[in-house]
């Protein structure tokens, strides 16, 4: 099958160029050079020491992790409404409804920015908090969670639950004993996930962060330094590290659970 | 016998849509009883009302004489197999069947011992420990049965519970829940489209089109005696014939257009004989062919052979008759010596006015 | 009697309302207050509360809004074409090609970038494409060039290899979920009756993937046209575009109003180019009806 060889020949090089940045990240992390370069200069851990006594960046860590854990609740939580709500009977305008909860990922992250930090700041006239970037998060986060959680939802027979309440339980206790059980994976999946784009995520945080920057905010601000480039390396190494175990453990889930409730697994996280 | 579940004029809107329209039914105690319809008729929503799932639009429903108006599902004294089996994935075989047990106070000694009856009832004794999701179709299905009857529930609700089968595995269960059932003596309502089964398992069968029930009966009534053109041509194959009731008085006489004229019995005539044109009815199974050589017995009319099924045990032939509109199907059992007859062969066809049933037009 | 007791389409309802009222209160509202505050005017650090249209009449006759918002439809134009080209040969090899077993593998490997720091891999292109960078240091001591390429870092080629990067995930997705759901047998029945491979491909599997397609341009499309970091960091000195505009306006210059009537400006021209799309995508579908 030479067609079948070109093209997997393509995909090979396509993953390259898409894996070729992070490979980057580790190798310069390690350099004992203060100039992003080649050649290299031998290893170091140099850069690892300095982003442990560097306390802004403590503090910008600190407030990241708040808000991620934060919005991953409550982006969580409103996903699952909605995704549970969406396996549910129908009712007039359940679509537009549902479709209109899905619009912030059709947004610009610009646009989301601006309309939040006009709100804040000239309708209420409220200082810029964690708060505000919380918000903002959990907006974006919640179509991501919903997507997530369709997918444990619809899987799920409805007549499971039913069946739980004809042997005697009540519709929350079935819910609890039937349904939450089996969507776990998919709740945990979420969670994980929303937090990761908190963590990511700049433009929303750049418009609405308060005092204390968040994680990403603080990076974008060493960039005027040159010579802290190598510090961004070895932050960044962190990060994707933190960013691959947490997107494992949520496909571990998502997959356990899609075994749980006897279904082939297909397809990724989106 | 008392009635153990009454329905009295249940209606069920689904918006725009008159799902039920206005049922009245009694179910005896220890009865195994059928809702026979093609997808649609209702049978699954009246089912589902019967367990708490619906509620009725309009109309009450009484079971062991309380009123179930605003009992909900987990408090009636009903259990249901879904057609789906719906067996909780995450739990093992055991966990499954003492689902319902949750709040029994019984010690778990004693729970985990109903828990091994029940599966030994079901034929799957020592399954306990297996993982749901493992299960073959059948199994699930013990599984479900189990579950539901662990409970000693008045009335067990049967919603599709074979349809999910293969053909082999569903005779088996057949006979296996008509087994059951005796054995608990609990009242059965299964619901299903098919109406050989419903004709083997049934006491009795109501079958329904479109959101009424159109004949309430045992399984030999409804076969012989169905009431309609509907449920004739629903169960069973059979012959349609056009013709009129000529007196409907004392005596019941017809006249069937090409076979001839006769007099049947009023229960022949389950919807009642006006006099006038109509259809009649008669099965395959009651008409019969002579055989060169044989000595035809009873009323022939001669016919020339139209179309031949072979079956091996049977033979389905066709045969048309002048006068008859249709060919008349008749299934032939193939004895020894009877030759299968070839398409256009002259032949007799013996026919007999007692196998006749009047339908209402 | 709870809301628990009630009929399955009120508690639909009841579960749908809050993700709905959080939407409504953090969306629709605040952009409503941005379409309010794009007809007022900034005074200082006052804000005056007319109502006036000079905001927009600014953006339409200055000429650097009219470059920055084309040169913003430029950049997301080409970013995105590019990337959904470079991306349906991956999603179609990973379709047909890979075993069904190891499909989910195949995805979850793609999309591990897409999770990584955003900010991150936009320094690391500039890495890579940079004077002394990766492809320039292999350039020369491979001997193919005498001097670094000063041609692939702060320009437009850099940008659109960033964001292609960025955004690919995006577009191997939809069209991967498009070509999933072709029946095998209808391109069995192609060739069945006679077309070879290529053919089938061209008649077939592409015009069935069509919808994976366009849904690929609007999602690549969508978050590229507000993408400021990408344009401000790889794009040089002549590189910067509308969301860059937007973002000096409210965090630097501070002329909310004006950043306000350009990002409604800027969602405008989203809605209209999807919306031209839209209509091409429905004609192509009703001609094929």
């Amino acid at each position: 099958m030479r067609r079948g060889r070109l093209l997997g020949i393509y995909t090979i090089v396509y993953l390259v160029f898409l894996f070729a940045p992070i490979a980057l990240l580790p190798i310069f992390a390690f350099n004992d050079a203060a100039i992003i370069a080649f050649p290299l200069a031998g290893f170091s851990t140099r850069w690892f020491e300095r982003l442990w006594t560097t306390p802004a960046l403590h503090q910008a860590l600190q407030n990241s992790l708040f808000i991620a854990t934060v919005t991953a609740v409550l982006a969580t939580l409103l996903g699952t409404c909605a995704a549970r709500a969406a396996s549910m009977a129908r009712f007039p305008g359940k679509r537009a409804a549902l479709g209109f909860i899905m619009l912030p990922i059709a947004l610009p992250e610009i646009v989301i920015a601006v309309a939040l930090l006009i709100v804040i700041r000239q309708v209420f006239d409220l200082p810029l908090t964690n708060w505000s970037v919380i918000a903002a998060h959990t907006l974006i986060c919640v179509p991501f969670s919903i997507a997530i959680l369709n997918g444990a939802f619809a899987a799920l027979d409805p007549s499971l639950e039913e069946a739980a309440m004809d042997l005697g339980e009540s519709r929350w206790s079935a819910f609890r004993l039937v349904t939450l059980p089996l969507v776990m994976p998919g709740i945990v999946s979420s969670l994980l996930i929303c937090f990761i784009i908190s963590m990511d995520d700049f433009v929303l945080a750049q418009f609405l962060t308060g005092a204390n920057p968040t994680l990403p905010v603080y990076i974008y601000s060493l960039t005027r330094f040159v010579d802290s480039l190598p510090l961004i390396m070895a932050l960044g190494t962190i990060l994707v590290t933190l960013s691959l175990t947490l997107l494992v453990i949520a496909e571990w889930f998502r997959r356990r659970g899609a075994a749980r409730a006897g279904l082939k697994t297909s397809g990724g996280l989106l | 016998m008392t009635a153990l579940i009454e329905l009295k004029g249940i209606h069920k809107h689904y918006g725009d849509y008159h799902a039920l329209r206005g049922i009245d039914l009694e179910i005896r105690k220890g009865e195994f009883f059928s809702l026979l319809g093609p997808s649609g008729c209702g049978k699954t929503t009246l089912l589902r009302t019967i367990a708490g799932f619906e509620a009725p639009s309009q109309g009450t429903l009484r079971i062991d004489g309380r009123d179930m108006q605003g009992v909900p599902a987990n408090l009636r004294p009903t259990n249901m197999v879904f057609q789906s089996y719906a067996i909780f994935p995450h739990l093992s075989v055991a966990q499954n069947v003492a689902f319902g047990l949750r709040r029994d106070p019984r010690p778990r000694e004693q729970k985990a011992r109903a828990v091994a009856d029940a599966l030994e009832m079901v034929g799957l004794g020592g399954y306990g420990g297996r993982a749901a999701h493992a299960l073959s179709g059948g199994q699930r299905q013990r599984v479900a049965l189990a579950r539901a009857l662990i409970l000693q529930p008045k009335v067990l609700l049967l919603d599709e519970p074979l349809s999910a089968l293969d053909k082999k595995m569903r005779e088996t269960m057949q006979v296996e829940l008509i087994k059951l059932q005796r054995n608990v003596g609990i009242t059965f309502i299964l619901v299903t489209h098919d109406q050989e089964e419903a004709l083997i398992m049934s006491d009795r069968i109501a079958v329904m089109f479109e959101g009424e029930i159109a004949q309430m009966a045992d399984p030999e009534t409804l076969y012989r005696r169905p009431n309609s053109r509907r449920v004739a041509s629903f169960i069973g194959k059979m012959n349609f014939l056009e013709g009129r009731v000529d007196e409907a008085g004392e005596r019941i006489l017809v006249d069937v257009a090409g076979l001839g004229r006769g007099e049947v019995s009023p229960e022949q005539a389950p919807a009642g004989a006006t006099p006038g044109p109509t259809t009649f009815g008669v099965r395959p199974e009651t008409l019969s062919i002579v055989y060169p050589g044989e000595e035809p017995q009873g009323r022939v009319a001669p016919g020339i052979v139209d179309e031949v099924v072979y079956y091996g045990d049977m033979t389905y032939y066709d045969v048309r008759i002048e006068g008859v509109a249709e060919p008349l199907t008749i299934s032939m059992k193939n004895l020894m010596g009877r030759p299968v007859l070839d398409v256009g062969t002259p032949v007799g066809v013996i026919w007999d006015e007692k196998s006749l049933v009047v339908l209402s037009r | 009697m709870g809301i628990l007791d009630a009929s399955p389409r009120v508690r639909a309802a009841a579960l749908t309302a809050p993700p709905f009222l959080y939407t409504l209160l953090l969306l629709a509202f605040p952009l409503g207050a941005v379409i309010l505050i794009s007809f007022m005017t900034q005074q200082g650090v006052a804000l005056d509360t007319t109502f006036t249209t000079a905001n927009y009449q600014r953006i339409a006759t200055e000429p650097i809004f009219g470059a920055l918002i084309g040169r913003s439809l430029l950049v997301a134009s080409l970013v995105t074409l590019v990337t959904v080209v470079l991306a349906y040969p991956v999603a179609y090899y990973v379709s047909f090609h890979v075993r069904p077993e190891r499909k989910a593998l195949w995805l979850f490997i793609i999309t591990i970038p897409f999770w990584t720091s955003y900010l991150i891999r936009v320094f690391l292109w500039r890495i890579i494409l940079g004077f002394n960078g990766v492809v320039n240091t292999a350039l020369v001591s491979l001997g193919i060039v005498d001097e670094p390429l000063t041609f692939i870092l702060y320009n437009l080629n850099s940008v659109i290899i960033t964001l292609a990067h960025a955004y690919a995930v995006f577009a191997i997705l939809p069209i991967y979920v498009a070509l999933e759901k072709i029946d095998r047998s209808l391109l069995e029945a192609a060739q069945d009756l006679g077309e070879n491979r290529l053919t089938t491909f061209l008649r077939v599997t592409l015009p069935l993937s069509i919808p994976g397609v366009v849904g690929a341009l609007l999602i690549v499309f969508i978050p590229v046209i507000g993408d400021y970091v990408t344009p401000e960091l790889m794009g040089g000195p002549g590189g910067r575009v509308a969301a860059n505009m937007i973002q000096i306006q409210f965090l630097q210059l501070n002329n909310w109003p004006l950043g306000a009537a350009l990002a409604l400006v800027v969602m405008m021209v989203v809605g209209l180019v999807a919306a031209l799309f839209g209509l091409v995508f429905f004609r192509w579908l009703r001609r094929r009806a």
